[in-house]
């Protein structure tokens, strides 16, 4: 049995130790906003918070989270949160939307850090989510917009 | 990706009444099919809903439902669609919402190819632009009649503003919600007017996406989120090499994985069925197959290009003939030559396929994001012995597509359906494609090989022009072959170079089809991925032969094609085109139709001494007709330079000399990242022109604008793809 806390709930599971994180979420949780995208850490699009900082659930093994803070794109709460949520809206930063939520994880925890980052900072931080669409140009004009709402 | 004939836009009365009929009542999810209300209440809606035609629905609750007959997969369509029948109802635009059409090709047919219900080509705006207006008028003008017996007064005088109907005079007014019950027992009018597009409110001005909010919260729902009770979750092992089938199979230790339920043989591999993705998947690892490659495709990537290199020796099948070519190249100053090799490309959408079936007494339900449902309708009968509409699609959100959720034989939904069928109906399944699968699953942008020749006058006049291409069919054999493959000429192999818009006397195209047994399909711009590329690069070397401007040298010869000339002179002058860069950096220009519409492209890049490249700016110009909802416009030109700019760069699938392909995930076949995306300013051409698409005309520009840019700053000319293979350095 591994235990952990889940957007602020405890919960256990009964799966076997090397079963992704992503996968308990998801099927074992039903949380399914978090993404599957490649299996290898390489786009970002399972991005969950573990204690505050951004990880690839798709490659954590479960029994690694075991007494962790794990939260997922439904979770998100705070001013960060708001105020990138809120640009993502208002810059309609969405195509086709499926890797956004490892996006959105992304651009959180590095305003929560780094309340006034420059475009390289950004590109840092946000190098590991792919987005097939492109939609980059408005990802990074919503992290600067969402930075000057939190007075960044 | 399709470009086939026009029809009328709207299904006559007797297709409504004839599909309708035929698909009998209940059977289309959503629709209850009575005489009187055609397209009657969706069954969960509580009271009076008004649905005065296919693709409209007012709620008691005063919601506007709109049904686009098309799949969203990023490019906008729920937003466009959406704000052509709000325009016409004059709706409030936070009262509407949109759904996705069940699969119908009479009812929901793409009316640029039918009858088939498809999204591709970049047609969803264009050929839905008068059908959804006409529908939103029709709901409109019942509205109105409603409103106006209610009041009994004139129907003149009833306006429409904002979801709101008012007579003035006696200041009444009511909401959509609350005319609906009474406009749904109003006959439909023969005829409606459509506005005057200088009244237009919501066209061609900023509307927000329907779909940011719940994409921006992870609530929107894709194929991969949904379950039922009881699924069940397949991988599938596919050969390793294009047409190879199972030998033997010795499945015990992915039988004794925990979870997994059966093994089961397809026609296209061996299914692994468990109780979740992780089981599914540990099994399908631990399977051992023995592959029969009697039949496969066994020649690796370089062993294709020799043999396409051979066959350029030769003349092709004519394309194109103006005037005489080989008199006037002959004939020529100076001659230039080029060849040109594309390799075969994946498309990897973020969300790789997947496909839930469920079996049951009454047919079979397939839930997935297909840009082909009635063709997958059709296939999913076929396998299981059942007529079309008892299978019912339900088509998600999809994690992008790009062309490869389009396959005219719908693989992703025949293997579903076959898992299903194997397992005994027992249980739902969902069948989901790891990256590697969908990376090494074929359906590729073919590969292709192109030479060029070109020759100039002394006074640096181009006068002759001959461009053959080689490579294979993406139609050959699929039922859009008849409309698309004339006189043996797949127009798909050679778009973006038949419609060369130059003003040049002698101008020669032929093809060579090659037979390849790896499977292939459109891929975002299909054609002019490798078309545009050819001719946009080679326009430069030799406008650089002539000793002209990039722009300079078109100008004249795009004297016959306004709408050409129109975006590259837009393009030039808003990057302030003349002006110095600085040393190691160059700027390229490139022009292109395709799906009727226009775009150039300017890049400015950055080479540095030891070769890095950097695309910093791109400047782009789009001549798209009337643009219906620019913000879509600019958001599809800065996705369609990224996509394919990231291909330019990176990206080739390529086979080892056993025919297995050498890529498997994304460390391997490189997505562009956010720090390689350059700054991009789009430039809208005013237009009255009727609206065209812009989900893939962004992206043929990018790259010969790149290569073009190189070259400024290098004086390197990159003629085989990617750009990674090439050193740039100042060696």
């Amino acid at each position: 049995m591994i235990a952990f806390t889940l957007n602020g709930r405890r919960r256990q599971v009964d799966v076997p130790d090397d079963t992704p994180l992503l996968w308990v979420i998801r099927e074992e949780l039903g949380l399914t906003g978090t993404k599957f995208g490649c299996g290898i850490a390489q786009c970002g699009a399972c991005t969950v918070h573990m204690d505050g900082a951004p990880v690839r659930s798709c490659s954590m093994a479960v029994a690694a989270v075991d007494g962790a803070d794990i939260v997922t794109i439904e979770g998100l709460s705070g001013e960060a949160a708001a105020a990138v949520q809120g640009a993502w809206e208002d810059l309609d930063v969405v195509q086709c939307g499926y890797c956004q939520s490892g996006q959105i994880m992304s651009a959180v925890a590095l305003l929560t850090d780094n309340p006034k980052p420059t475009d390289t900072d950004i590109d840092d931080a946000m190098s590991g989510n792919v987005c097939r669409c492109a939609t980059y140009v408005r990802i990074r004009a919503a992290i600067h917009e969402a930075a000057k709402r939190l007075g960044g | 990706m399709l470009r086939i004939r026009e029809t009328s836009d709207q299904p006559s009365r007797r297709q409504v009444l004839k599909a309708g009929a035929a698909a009998g009542a209940g059977l289309i999810i959503g629709f209850h099919w009575s005489p009187r209300r055609a397209f009657a209440k969706s069954a969960d809606d509580a009271g009076e809903t008004f649905a005065p035609n296919a693709f409209v629905r007012v709620a008691p609750d005063n919601t506007v439902t709109v049904l686009s007959k098309h799949i969203e997969f990023g490019q906008g369509t729920y937003t466009g669609l959406a704000t052509l029948v709000a325009e016409e109802l004059d709706a409030d635009w936070d009262q509407i919402r949109v759904e996705t059409a069940p699969a119908d090709a009479y009812l929901y047919n793409n009316l640029h190819w039918g009858p088939v219900q498809g999204t591709g080509g970049s047609s969803s705006l264009g050929n839905s632009y008068m059908q959804l207006r006409r529908a939103g008028a029709m709901a409109r003008a019942l509205l109105v009649e409603a409103a106006a017996r209610r009041w009994r007064v004139p129907e003149f005088l009833v306006t429409v503003d904002k979801g709101v109907v008012s007579h003035a005079a006696s200041k009444r007014s009511a909401t959509f919600g609350e005319l609906a019950a009474e406009a749904a027992e109003l006959p439909p009018p023969v005829d409606v007017t459509l506005k005057d597009p200088k009244d237009f409110k919501l066209i061609g001005t900023h509307v927000p996406r329907v779909d940011s909010r719940d994409k921006s919260r992870g609530t929107a729902r894709f194929t991969i989120d949904m379950t039922l009770p009881d699924m069940l979750t397949a991988v599938i092992a596919r050969p390793r090499v294009f047409g190879a089938t199972v030998k033997s199979l010795d499945a015990t230790a992915a039988k004794a994985v925990a979870g997994v339920t059966d093994v089961v043989e397809i026609p296209r591999g061996v299914a692994v069925v468990a109780k979740g993705f992780w089981a599914a998947k540990t099994g399908r690892d631990k399977l051992v197959i023995d592959w029969d490659t009697s039949a496969a495709e066994t020649r690796g990537s370089a062993e294709i290009m020799a043999e396409y290199k051979r066959l350029a020796a030769k003349p092709g099948d004519m394309v194109r003939q103006d005037g005489d070519a080989e008199k006037a190249i002959a004939g020529a100053a100076t001659v230039l030559e080029a060849a040109f090799e594309f390799p075969f490309l994946a498309h990897a959408p973020m969300e790789a396929l997947d496909c839930l079936v469920r079996l049951g007494s009454n047919g079979c339900d397939v839930w997935t994001g297909s840009q082909l449902p009635t063709l997958d309708q059709g296939t999913a009968a076929a396998i299981l012995g059942l007529a079309p509409e008892q299978v019912r699609v339900h088509t998600l959100l999809t994690g992008g597509s790009f062309g490869r959720r389009a396959t005219p034989d719908s693989d992703m939904v025949a293997e579903a359906v076959h898992v299903a069928k194997a397992i005994g109906g027992r249980a739902p399944v969902k069948v989901i494609w790891t990256r590697e699968d969908d990376i090494q699953g074929g359906r590729y942008r073919p590969m292709y090989y192109h030479t060029l020749k070109g020759g100039l006058d002394k006074a640096g006049n181009l006068v002759g022009w001959q461009h053959r291409i080689v490579g294979q069919s993406i139609l050959k054999g699929t039922p859009f072959e008849g409309a698309l493959v004339k006189d043996g000429i797949d127009q798909t192999s050679v778009e973006g170079a038949s419609n060369l818009p130059y003003a040049i006397p002698g101008i020669t195209i032929d093809l060579h089809t090659t037979d390849v047994r790896v499977p292939v399909l459109w891929w975002r711009a299909v054609g002019s991925t490798h078309t545009a590329y050819a001719v946009e690069t080679f326009m430069d070397e030799l406008a650089a032969a002539a000793g002209r401007d990039p722009v300079e040298f078109r100008r004249p010869l795009l004297a016959g094609h306004p709408r050409h000339a129109g975006v590259l002179e837009l393009a030039a002058e808003k990057v302030g085109w003349g002006t110095p860069l600085g040393p190691g950096r160059g700027r390229g220009i490139a022009v292109a139709e395709s799906f009727h519409s226009y775009v150039a492209q300017v890049a400015d890049v950055t080479v540095e001494d030891d070769g890095f490249l950097k695309v910093d700016r791109v400047v782009c110009a789009v001549d798209c007709g009337l643009a219906v909802t620019p913000d879509v416009v600019r958001a599809q030109m800065e996705g369609g330079i990224g996509y394919g700019l990231g291909a330019i760069l990176h990206d080739a699938i390529t086979l080892d000399d056993g025919g297995r392909v050498e890529q498997a995930n994304f460390d391997t076949y490189v997505p562009l990242r956010i720090d390689e995306m350059p700054q991009v300013e789009v430039h809208i051409v005013p237009s009255s022109e009727a609206p065209t698409g812009v989900g893939e005309p962004g992206v043929p520009p990018i790259g010969p604008a790149v290569a073009n840019a190189v070259f400024a700053a290098t004086g390197k000319r990159i003629r085989t793809l990617p750009f990674a293979d090439h050193d740039l350095s100042r060696a």
